[in-house]
């Protein structure tokens, strides 16, 4: 189909779709996303919405994007896209920074009349001038050809008009040789219950696809390679679905419920939706009353027995406080899911930031260590919800896993797990040998870990509670050296859980004398900012943590090799101050970003660059 | 349940009781104990979870799973219990401060959940253990250090929360009462769903005979009527007072005088759906009416740990995935060979 074409041949593609909220951007790029995974393709989305639901239509503020990479050695949604599809002139505003150079913009004509070009506040009638855009521009009448292509169906000029996301969609399809039969599918899942609907996104999705074939000799296709992925099935998943299923394994590891107290807030709830609909699984997922009975019934659901989680963003956190503080002193397992957006107070609820990591760290009264991880990508979601839960249960803690906005939305291809590829975990229920004599804080003296008695034991019944505790006795104590004592070992609990806990693994030039250090959702831009490096022939090692409290045991040893250290994040500094307090010895340098936007990897590299040169 | 297995010492700590000597609290731990014991639910399938206050130090005189938790918290984290782990019973002990200040949020939502929980509702009208300020359920110009020249707010009454929340179990006893607090807690247990029991508790030291305008043994049988389902509401020393209905509201009557007789003294039916009647008997205050104290509300209802445990079932009945990874499989997915 492509013979006649021009074809570029790339090892990967960014495509970004751009519309109005209501036009259905994130479903087309959802779909052109599962599409390539089919195929494939390796994948990585970045959803950009607005925080409002329905902004004025054709207005800037209403802008959604959607932005996909696929191809091979894909780590991150791409810097800049190669082919834009804008929606209308508000879109191709807001969108056109996102373009590479000798990238393509597509754009519904239909939708650049006067009146719209008013309400994305052009002043005058030469949008693209306006703009100082040299890229290719392929006029495509979108509206006119879905309407053209629905006109026999009889349906109404609203639900065409919704249509005109899927006319792109076909198109794009065509543009990078996507097979439509896969597309056809996942329509028909979506419109599963709209048949009307979905018969006219196939003739829709046909059309576009068509129109493309037809235009050939205009506009070049792309050819993306792909290399052979691992064996296995796979699934696309985001990151948040990536949490919530990560807990529930975890829940078959460790032969307990999972019982989630939660709260909507952006952009965490899709945990919650997640695990509302797992009660095929057993799930109980409560939406209470606030953040805070959130928690608190998570604190409940784990003294009662339950792997017991509470899932929410930063301002939710703040609320969370206490709670957690009293799940540090009661030393019961639960799991606080963080999906960090930019704050302070409200601030940017639909953008990703890693400016949470202090609040995790130390926002609770008292002194009240506690675990902190992160996960490094949407499908390591699985895996440090996973161990979130694991290191919780084996260690009698709260655990706080800082996701984010952007590997909360974004998504690739995962292969499924088999069943026996996590560990079992282990939760550390009174000895048998000890029942007679237990008490409620009598504790493992090797990990500090208290045991864990199950409401309903016989024999085990026993109270906890916020006050201080004698370390003996469990009995409430105000005693000046036992609180000391109590607050060293509710520390070394947390020191020793380094233990327990993979090491911190070089990657890159493990030779070079400068180490790139980055924590959490930035894995796939720093990894790939090292990789070019390396290939543009600079030193670089690269180091990911995504175990923070405790740090991997190995860490001073991996610094110890390094002459310079450069940390990279999405906040101010956090995570290399945190270092710097705890390897004073270590040359720190740091690269940070507060937009409410992901690194590019070309930030990346200039920073780099900048800091090896001094 | 086998009657008499356990007696109140099996529901005991080994715990001091750490209470001011006179605290009301030391009675209704007492009563607890019975009524505990008169229920026979085994200790180690019962949990007792407190806020913060001088009441919520109660779960550690109970020899019962318990957690002492954190100010206002009680009822999300009995809550979380009680849906986790459905087999226990649940009680909750919270002061006028831990319920319906700081708590209030949780209080109404448990109720409106009718989520199977004792909640026990030690009303002292004072902050304790802070050392004396008013509550909100202290009276308009209530003088305290908080409130040094009265207060200017109106106070909550708990019952007018329970039902606005469509409460369907409320009942209150007086502190000094003990086989009236038995009786009631006993049923409180025995009640599906959210029951809410106030207890009028004194405070010997910060709030001392703030209830003695009613407990006050003088006049306590004039100023107050124990409520019994399907039983005539009669009250007074000599049990010669009735409740009958005057119009939309209640009246309280000598028999045999104006004309009244037995015949116009009103039923009590605790069961009965509506809650009208209920809310009328609630708000008795030992002013014009005498407060109730007793059951005044049992009815059934759907409850919420329940229901959940039912929709759990039914949807694994329909879709029966036997672990995580069925589930994922039965989505879409590809497969790399």
């Amino acid at each position: 189909m492509l013979e006649n074409t021009n074809i570029k041949v790339l090892d990967k593609v960014v495509v970004r779709f751009s519309g109005d909220s209501g036009d259905g951007m994130q479903l087309a790029g959802n779909i052109f996303t599962n599409v390539s995974a089919g195929v494939g393709n390796q994948v990585s989305t970045f959803p950009d919405y607005p925080a409002e639901i329905r902004a004025p239509q054709g207005s800037l503020s209403g802008v959604s994007g959607f932005q996909v990479s696929v191809g091979t050695g894909v780590y991150t949604p791409g810097d800049q896209a190669d082919v834009l599809i804008a929606m209308n002139p508000a879109a191709l505003k807001q969108n056109v920074k996102f373009l590479k150079a000798g990238g393509v913009i597509i754009v519904d004509i239909d939708s650049f009349k006067e009146s719209d070009l008013k309400k994305a506040l052009f002043e005058t009638d030469e949008p693209f001038k306006e703009l100082g855009i040299t890229a290719q521009v392929v006029e495509v009448p979108i509206t006119s050809m879905t309407k053209a292509a629905l006109a026999e169906t009889g349906l109404d000029n609203k639900s065409v008009l919704k249509c005109r996301n899927i006319f792109a969609l076909g198109l794009v399809c065509w543009l990078f040789d996507r097979p439509l039969e896969s597309a056809l599918q996942h329509l028909k899942a979506k419109f599963a219950k709209k048949p009307a609907i979905y018969d006219a996104n196939a003739l829709v999705i046909q059309a576009g696809y068509d129109y493309g074939h037809n235009i050939h000799a205009s506009v070049s296709t792309y050819r993306i390679e792909t290399e052979a992925a691992r064996p296995g099935k796979y699934t696309d998943i985001n990151g948040n679905t990536a949490t919530a299923w990560g807990l529930i394994m975890a829940a078959e590891k460790a032969g307990r419920p999972l019982f989630l107290g939660s709260y909507p807030i952006t952009p965490a709830t899709d945990i919650l939706h997640e695990l509302a609909k797992r009660k095929d699984l057993g799930v109980k997922a409560c939406q209470m009353e606030d953040e805070i009975a959130g928690v608190c019934s998570a604190i409940g659901a784990a003294f009662a027995g339950n792997l017991a989680v509470t899932s929410t963003s930063g301002p939710g956190l703040a609320l969370k406080s206490e709670g957690i503080g009293l799940a540090v002193m009661a030393e019961l397992p639960l799991v606080i899911i963080d999906v960090q957006r930019g704050g302070p107070s409200t601030g940017l609820p639909t953008k990703t930031e890693q400016t949470d990591l202090f609040q995790a760290l130390y926002g609770r009264n008292g002194e009240s260590p506690l675990a902190v991880m992160a996960p490094a990508s949407p499908t390591d979601c699985f895996t440090m919800a996973f161990e979130a839960c694991r290191v919780a249960v084996e260690h009698m803690t709260p655990v706080i896993l800082l996701t984010d906005a952007f590997i909360g939305n974004g998504s690739s291809a995962w292969r499924i797990p088999d069943a026996d590829e996590y560990p079992e975990i282990h939760p550390r229920y009174v000895p048998e040998e000890l029942k007679a004599t237990w008490r409620a804080y009598l504790r493992d003296e090797e990990t500090k870990v208290r045991y864990w008695a199950i409401p309903g034991t016989e024999g085990c019944a026993h109270r906890l509670g916020g006050l201080e505790k004698d370390y003996n006795t469990g009995a409430i104590s105000t005693d000046p050296v036992n609180h000391e004592k109590m607050v060293y070992t509710r520390k070394e609990k947390i020191d020793r859980i380094a233990n327990n806990i993979p090491a911190l693994e070089v990657q890159c030039d493990a030779d070079a004398d400068t180490l790139i250090v980055g924590w959490g959702g930035t894995y796939g831009h720093l990894y790939t900012a090292a990789q070019e490096l390396n290939k543009a022939g600079k030193k670089v090692a690269f180091a990911h943590f995504r175990y923070i409290n405790p740090l991997p045991a190995n860490t001073a040893e991996v610094f110890a090799k390094y002459r310079r250290v450069i940390v990279a994040e999405l906040n101010t500094g956090q995570f290399a101050d945190f270092l710097q307090a705890k390897f004073p010895e270590v040359k720190i340098s740091r690269i940070n970003k507060v937009q409410g936007q992901p690194f590019l990897v070309k930030e990346i590299i200039d920073g780099v660059t900048k800091i090896m040169e001094d | 349940m086998e009657e008499n297995k356990y007696t109140a010492a099996n529901y005991k700590s080994d715990q001091s009781v750490r209470w001011c000597p006179g605290c009301g609290d030391h009675a209704i731990l007492n009563s607890l104990h019975k009524a505990m014991a008169t229920v026979g639910v085994a200790p180690h399938m019962t949990a007792v979870i407190s806020g913060i206050g001088c009441s919520s130090r109660l779960p550690y005189y109970m020899n019962t799973y318990g957690f002492h938790t954190i100010h206002g918290r009680a009822a999300a984290i009995a809550t979380g219990f009680k849906v986790a782990n459905p087999e226990m019973t649940v009680w909750q002990i919270s002061g006028d401060g831990d319920g319906l200040a700081i708590g209030g949020n949780h209080f109404i939502h448990a109720v409106r959940r009718n989520i199977d929980l004792n909640i026990m509702l030690l009303n002292n009208k004072i902050y304790g253990l802070t050392k004396g300020q008013y509550s909100p359920t202290s009276d308009r110009g209530f003088v305290s250090k908080s409130s040094p020249y009265g207060t200017t707010e109106d106070p909550f009454i708990p019952a007018e929360l329970v039902f606005g929340a469509r409460g369907n179990f409320f009942a209150r006893s007086i502190d000094v009462e003990l086989a009236t607090t038995q009786e009631v807690m006993v049923a409180a247990a025995q009640h599906k769903g959210t029951s809410v029991v106030e207890i009028l508790q004194n405070c010997v030291i910060f709030n001392h005979g703030i209830h003695n305008a009613i407990t006050d043994k003088e006049y306590r049988a004039d100023r107050t009527i124990h409520l019994r389902h399907g039983e005539k509401m009669l009250f007074g020393k000599d049990g010669n007072k009735g409740i009958v209905q005057d119009g939309f509201l209640l009246k309280a009557v000598e028999i045999g005088v104006d004309g009244y007789t037995i015949d116009d003294v009103l039923v009590h039916d605790a069961h009965c759906e509506s809650n009208f009647l209920h809310q009328q008997l609630a708000m008795m205050d030992g002013k014009e009416l005498p407060l109730a104290v007793g059951v005044i509300r049992d009815v059934e209802a759907l409850t919420y740990n329940e229901e959940i445990d039912k929709q759990v079932a039914e949807v694994r009945a329909k879709k029966g995935f036997s672990s995580l990874r069925d589930m994922i499989l039965a989505g879409e997915t590809w497969e790399v060979k």
